[in-house]
């Protein structure tokens, strides 16, 4: 739409061009936002220089975290928030893209309507209420009605005995519902960008409502629901106070899902107003660095999946 | 597939109705709003620090990224094809996806180590970056959605382009434009982690922004996860004010948004 202007203003070139200052001068204020982008990389980087120098790339792999000994590793934290993170979105997406169908629907009726106002308002709630409601409601309900009957029947596997009311699994089901809002959202609409013809063709040849969300809607739509979901993963990855209040805290690789753990950025919200000396809060700051490469490598490959989606969508309309 | 839609439903609609059956009791009781934090065992506290603290971090926030992400934002839709311009919206997109804990880091760094003490003003920087996208990305979307006619014919009566951006489509694009800006000072109110090691929170009643500050998601945080009954009572009460603003600010944002959709069926 601005091609329209610029073509416009130069159909019929003044005898002087005058330099667009309004433009430089916007341009410079929007710089602001990349601007501040690489300015957190590369303070952050600094700031845990000293970690960095001092461990290398066994900072990476190691498990120990000892303040006394100044031993930090960072292992047993990226396996709680990479595990944490996946095991939400096992939890979430199936949910999350059923309610991405149905809001997608055609027709407008006002129980669609309340429901994606709803969700979306969901989407609003702050993440230290899920908290409070996790700590409070949830956990101990997921570990009287969910943790201990699966235990109890399939205790003998490891990865599914010794439950407790704060663990992994506690704060993956918090961040299945955190995510849950944004995954159907952006699913919604990127189920909605699907050509309406392919959907008409596949009832003209009749096909069932489910033959065609199932054959037809969801495989076209494929990419982009890759995209929510990856974008959800990479909330779920960055979540904070939520997770630090379920995970129980413990610094370990946990032997099963039931048990507590840590995340990064868990360690970071409980340690850091703590640490002294100079190689500790390098290490939290090194850990935030991990976070941050970690949410931005996915968010980068998630938007240009959505993008992707929609732009082939609006071709093919 | 509804049945599904129904169980994502439940959980949600738990967090709201727990909120409200145990937050009321807090704050039916009108010293909650207007008092201060006092010591286990003294009746009457409150979190009137909390809510002023919380009033003080968002002001100040939005005095940083409202003018600078509404500037951005007409910048990205008024020199769209410019590559800049894709670039500048590329790291608004990455900035919303940057976990916020990170942002506080960042914030301690540049404002709490050189002055070496937590303050207000740490805490609404950390949350003046998370605004910031949020404003650009929302802004960009309104004055795009003005017609092409308005610009055309501003450009035609040879109205400089500041004039046209600034004086004419902004005007135009108003609603859509506050409806981001409230979006994004719901999401600041709402956020915990950025000001964990910058704005700290505070048991007094504070208004110095140089000092450190409460906010009523640091009350909810640190109260909620202490062992007495009378500080877990408060911290859902907390909850439930945190949550009343920000669902209002947020049905608030909808209704200018829909006087911005006819009126640009009207243009």
């Amino acid at each position: 739409m601005a091609a329209a202007v610029e073509s416009a203003s130069t159909a019929m070139p003044p005898a002087r061009r005058v330099p667009d200052r309004f433009r430089t001068v916007s341009a410079l204020v929007a710089a602001a936002a990349p601007a501040i982008l690489v300015v957190i990389v590369v303070i952050l980087f600094q700031q845990a220089a000293p970690a960095v120098r001092h461990f290398g790339l066994g900072f990476l792999t190691g498990t120990e975290w000892n303040p006394v000994t100044d031993m930090f590793g960072a292992l047993p934290a990226i396996f709680g928030t990479v595990s944490t993170a996946f095991l939400a979105l096992v939890l979430a997406v199936p949910v999350g893209v059923a309610v991405a169908v149905i809001l997608a629907e055609q027709g407008q009726t006002t129980l669609r309507g309340i429901l994606g106002t709803g969700i979306e308002l969901l989407a609003a709630i702050p993440s230290v209420v899920y908290g409070i409601w996790a700590l409070y409601v949830l956990a101990p309900w997921s570990y009287q009605h969910l943790e201990l009957p699966i235990s109890d029947r399939f205790g003998s596997i490891g990865w599914l005995s010794q439950p407790g009311a704060r663990s992994l699994f506690n704060a993956s089901l918090v961040l299945a519902v955190m995510i849950l809002p944004t995954l159907s959202a952006i699913s919604r609409e990127v189920i909605r960008a699907v050509p309406r013809g392919l959907k008409e063709n596949a009832v003209a040849l009749g096909a069932t409502w489910w033959e065609t969300t199932w054959r037809v809607i969801l495989p076209s739509a494929r990419a982009g629901i890759f995209g929510a979901t990856i974008l959800a993963l990479g909330r779920a990855l960055g979540e904070t106070i939520a997770v630090t209040m379920v995970i129980g805290n413990r610094y370990a690789i946990p032997p099963s899902i039931f048990s507590p753990a840590y995340t990064l950025a868990s360690v970071i919200a409980n340690e850091f107003n703590e640490a002294t000396g100079t190689l500790y809060p390098a290490a939290l700051i090194e850990l935030g660095l991990v976070l941050i490469l970690v949410t931005l490598v996915v968010n980068i490959v998630a938007l240009l999946l959505v993008r992707s989606t929609s732009r082939e969508a609006s071709r093919a309309a | 597939m509804y049945l599904l839609t129904v169980l994502a439903l439940i959980p949600l609609g738990l967090v709201l109705w727990f909120t409200v059956s145990r937050g009321l009791p807090s704050v039916l009781h009108p010293e909650f709003f207007t008092n201060s934090f006092r010591p286990v065992g003294i009746p009457g506290g409150g979190i009137a620090h909390a809510i002023v603290g919380t009033g003080i971090l968002v002001g100040l926030a939005s005095l940083m990224a409202i003018p600078v992400g509404i500037l951005g934002g007409v910048y990205v839709a008024e020199y769209a094809v410019d590559p800049w311009a894709s670039w500048v919206r590329l790291a608004s997109d990455v900035l919303v996806g940057t976990p916020s804990i990170a942002i506080g880091l960042f914030a301690y760094a540049l404002v709490v180590v050189p002055v070496h003490h937590f303050s207000g003003i740490a805490g609404s920087v950390a949350l003046a970056i998370l605004m910031l996208p949020i404003v650009i990305r929302t802004a960009e979307g309104a004055v795009a959605l003005i017609p092409h006619g308005l610009r055309e014919s501003g450009l035609a009566l040879g109205l400089p382009r500041w004039r046209v951006s600034l004086q004419l489509i902004l005007p135009a694009a108003a609603p859509g434009v506050i409806t981001g800006a409230l979006l994004a000072v719901a999401r600041a109110s709402g956020e915990t982690a950025p000001l964990l090691f910058t704005s700290l929170g505070n048991t007094l009643f504070k208004v110095d922004p140089t000092q450190a500050m409460q906010a009523l998601p640091l009350t909810v945080y640190q109260y909620a996860l202490l062992p007495y009954k009378s500080l877990q009572d408060q911290a859902w009460g907390a909850a439930l004010v945190l949550v009343v603003m920000v669902l209002g600010i947020n049905l608030l944002s909808r209704w200018v948004l829909r006087r911005q959709i006819r009126l640009a069926g009207q243009l």
